[in-house]
């Protein structure tokens, strides 16, 4: 059959049109209980529920935030959660134009006879899952596989196992009402350069997109999370415009303008640096059928949490920094942020943790 | 397969001839036509206005999986980089589809073989000899004006060393009129063991010198013909077959100087409707992109030939332009790359009013890839029966063309209107089980 289609169809397709429009962008706010431990650990700041919860009613409750924001990733617990005074966050985004997504993959695993490469878990009971978070206010998931290049990887195997893994997702989140956001991380992580990352992601995407395809997956209704296309992390840095360039034309080779937005992780580039890349490629003039914006993690998160420190007083302080981000993206997005984000501590330092698990 | 080295700063003078000076817009090479076959150092040229060069090289890659529990410890005796998509010709393959792509232009396509030729002479009561398909050929090609609404022609082998009967190459009266000359190098369809009746198309052998050849004598961009049959499943194999023979054959075209024209014609045959007809087709391009994708090639430098998605030929409905429209944008929505720069669609047996008004509908809005027509009968079938084999109807003929050609081309700027179009002009062609 050709795409699958159900109930759903209309709801998925405007869905993610929405994240896609011009000026926002999503905020990933899904990290693990683990992960946010790390973060919270960097401040000083005890890894318990109260203060996760504070976290996130400081981000998503930030006056004029909002705005530029079409989507936020929740993890599981955050679906939950409410404010201080009692409102649910999914009533709190919901109100601010914002739609709720949730990560519902399980971590990743590694595969036996590889060299440490890995696939995702998260396909037994998924169905019930989406439902459920359906039902809780969710209208989009993510999925995150992981891959890395050296000289003897991604292998064909990693390639397939996590394209395939990427396409089971996406198809049982339309089945369910939510649109999947299908994120193919290659880690920049190594000594390679741009154009050995440009090929190997025009690889991956190609293999993505077959899998989709295999899998009657409505491509109207997804959502593209990949890497920016950039040397790796231990080779020479390269100027905006080149990243830009190597980007959009390793999806213009690989991404079907069904698509409508290209949401970019950031992986560990610095809150500054991610922001002028994604607008760099949106004032590059060539072909881009689909919006260009972000979905971003410690690139939206990182001044914010430094300037908290996880002190009540700091809070206000911590929200002006976040709102600077959101607004800077937001303009990327349109490619007309001009690099004037009021500059806050930590803006411009790299987030990069090597062969980062979260 | 060995690491491929390109030699990026020695070219062959031969290979480097870049008659086509004036019709890329750049400025003339400063080579000469020689036919000397020494060759010459020449800075690699590196002026592409939005991308930043690559330094073409490295093979393809071969994974190695380490045995199991093993961590490979730097031996790196293995020489496994990714290949990237380029090729001495690379900036050349990206202009010449950008040509072929322009607006308000499409191909006409006129590469029957001699047999085919021979079906649309006895049409008009003429027989099939060299001098009366030369005659017909000249005729088409001569046409004055041609080139404001036709970018590229395809030719058959004999016809790309043809010339008029005052002794002018064919391939030179195309370029006077900016138009890009194409051939057929596919070498036809024959049965695909195991199948369900289906066909493959052969070709691949000595492809890569005859590409070479063809480029020698003037062609700049190539065409391959695959079928796939609704009726006859189609089959996983005969899918597969035909977009892994189409992926084999762009990479060697792209190796040897030629655009491809990527055709996996998906046959009007049968009864089904619309539905069936857009299932099938995105399968079938999932699977040709994934290939090409495979084989490396460059997504800048290949042009596509689809057929439209229509219900089939003896479906109890007919579908009108503008579903015809919705259904065809839908699938190439979601099977083509942005890369592509073009979509050139084939008539496949539609009249040559329907061929217009599907393409007209389907540019009522932008695209991210021209959208247009590579059409042989649907340009030619009012041209012959004008012509009927007589000199004295020749200039009549050719304004025939000229109308079938500016029709498309408006079609391919969406300003088409069916007004004033003969009843000739409105006659189907399809014929049940067509091989051509």
């Amino acid at each position: 059959m050709s795409c699958f289609k159900n109930k759903y169809a209309d709801e998925l397709v405007k869905n993610a049109a929405y994240i896609g429009t011009p000026g926002k962008g999503i905020l990933a706010a899904d990290e693990s209980t683990g992960t946010i431990g790390k973060r919270l650990s960097s401040i000083n700041v005890e890894n318990v529920e109260e203060n996760r919860r504070a976290l996130r009613e400081l981000l998503f409750c930030a006056p004029g935030a909002l705005q530029y924001l079409s989507g936020v990733i929740l993890f599981e617990e955050t679906l939950y959660q409410k404010t201080a005074s009692g409102k649910p966050f999914v009533d709190v985004l919901k109100e601010g134009g914002v739609l709720p997504g949730i990560k519902v993959d399980k971590g990743t695993v590694e595969l036996a006879g590889t060299n440490g490469e890995t696939t995702t878990q998260g396909l037994d009971g998924l169905g019930q899952r989406c439902a459920k978070y359906y039902e809780a206010g969710a209208r989009f998931a993510k999925w995150r596989a992981v891959l890395k290049i050296s000289a003897t990887e991604p292998s064909e195997l990693a390639i397939h196992e996590n394209a395939y893994g990427l396409a089971r997702y996406a198809s049982i989140c339309q089945e369910n009402g939510l649109v999947p956001i299908v994120e193919p991380e290659i880690l920049v992580d190594g000594s390679h350069d741009i154009e050995k990352c440009a090929a190997v992601t025009e690889r991956v995407l190609a293999a993505c997109y077959k899998a989709l395809n295999d899998h009657h997956v409505m491509l109207e209704g997804t959502l593209l999370k990949p890497n920016m296309v950039t040397p790796g992390s231990d080779a020479p840095k390269v100027a905006h415009e080149v990243i830009a360039e190597f980007t959009v034309r390793a999806l213009q080779r690989t991404v079907p303008p069904a698509v409508p937005a290209i949401v970019f992780l950031s992986g560990g580039q610095s809150e500054e640096e991610a922001t002028l890349n994604l607008n760099a490629m949106n004032k590059l003039n060539t072909k881009k059928p689909w919006s260009l914006s972000f979905s971003f993690g410690r690139a939206l998160q990182q001044s914010t949490l430094k300037a908290w420190g996880g002190k009540t007083e700091n809070v206000e302080k911590a929200r002006a920094a976040f709102l600077s981000r959101c607004k800077a993206n937001s303009e990327a997005t349109l490619g007309t942020y001009k690099g004037d984000a009021t500059p806050a501590e930590g803006a411009s330092e790299s987030l990069h943790v090597k062969d980062y698990k979260y | 397969m060995s690491c491929r080295r390109r030699e990026g700063n020695m070219v062959n003078m031969e290979q480097k001839q870049i008659h086509l000076k004036g019709l890329f817009g750049i400025p003339a090479c400063s080579l000469s036509h020689s036919l000397s076959k020494t060759s010459v150092r020449i800075p690699r040229v590196m002026a592409c206005a939005s991308f930043v060069k690559l330094n073409a090289a490295s093979s393809s890659w071969i994974g190695q999986k380490s045995s199991f529990g093993e961590r490979s410890q730097g031996s790196s005796t293995r020489r496994v980089s990714f290949s990237i998509r380029a090729s001495s010709y690379t900036d050349e393959l990206v202009q010449t589809a950008k040509v072929i792509a322009s607006p308000g232009r499409g191909i006409l396509a006129i590469d029957e073989s001699n047999a085919t030729c021979g079906k649309r002479l006895a049409s008009i009561g003429l027989d099939n000899t060299e001098t009366n398909r030369q005659a017909y050929r000249q005729l088409l090609l001569t046409t004055p004006g041609l080139g404001e609404y036709i970018s590229g022609a395809i030719l058959f082998e004999e016809t790309l060393y043809q010339s008029t009967t005052s002794g002018k190459k064919f391939v030179d009266c195309l370029r006077d009129e900016n138009i890009v000359p194409g051939i057929k190098v596919d070498k036809g369809l024959v049965p695909l063991p195991g199948s369900n009746n289906e066909s493959w198309c052969q070709g691949l052998d000595g492809l890569a010198s005859r590409s070479a050849e063809y480029y020698k004598q003037g062609a700049r961009f190539a065409k391959w013909r695959t079928v796939v049959s609704i009726p006859c499943g189609p089959s996983a194999l005969a899918v597969k077959e035909a977009a892994w023979g189409l992926a084999r054959y762009a990479a060697i075209s792209q190796d040897n100087g030629l655009v491809p024209i990527v055709e996996p014609e998906i046959l009007l045959d049968g009864d089904h409707p619309i539905d069936r007809t857009l299932e099938v087709a995105e399968k079938v391009w999932a699977e040709v992109f994934y290939y090409l994708a495979e084989n490396n090639v460059m997504f800048e430098g290949i042009l596509l030939k689809p057929s439209m998605v229509t219900p089939g030929a003896e479906h109890k409905e007919k579908a009108s332009p503008d579903t015809i429209a919705k259904y065809t944008l839908t699938m190439l929505k979601r099977r083509v790359p942005p890369a592509v720069p073009g979509i050139m669609f084939l008539s496949g047996g539609q009249s040559e009013v329907e061929a217009t008004l599907n393409l007209n509908a389907m540019n009522q809005s932008p695209n991210p890839w021209h959208v247009s027509f590579s059409y042989a009968r649907a340009l030619q079938n009012t041209v012959l029966k004008t012509w009927q084999g007589h000199p004295e109807n020749v200039e009549a003929a050719q304004k025939s063309l000229l109308v079938r050609a500016k029709a498309n081309s408006l079609a391919q700027l969406g300003r088409y209107s069916a007004e004033g179009e003969s009843e000739e002009a409105k006659k189907g062609m399809f014929v049940k089980g067509y091989t051509y």
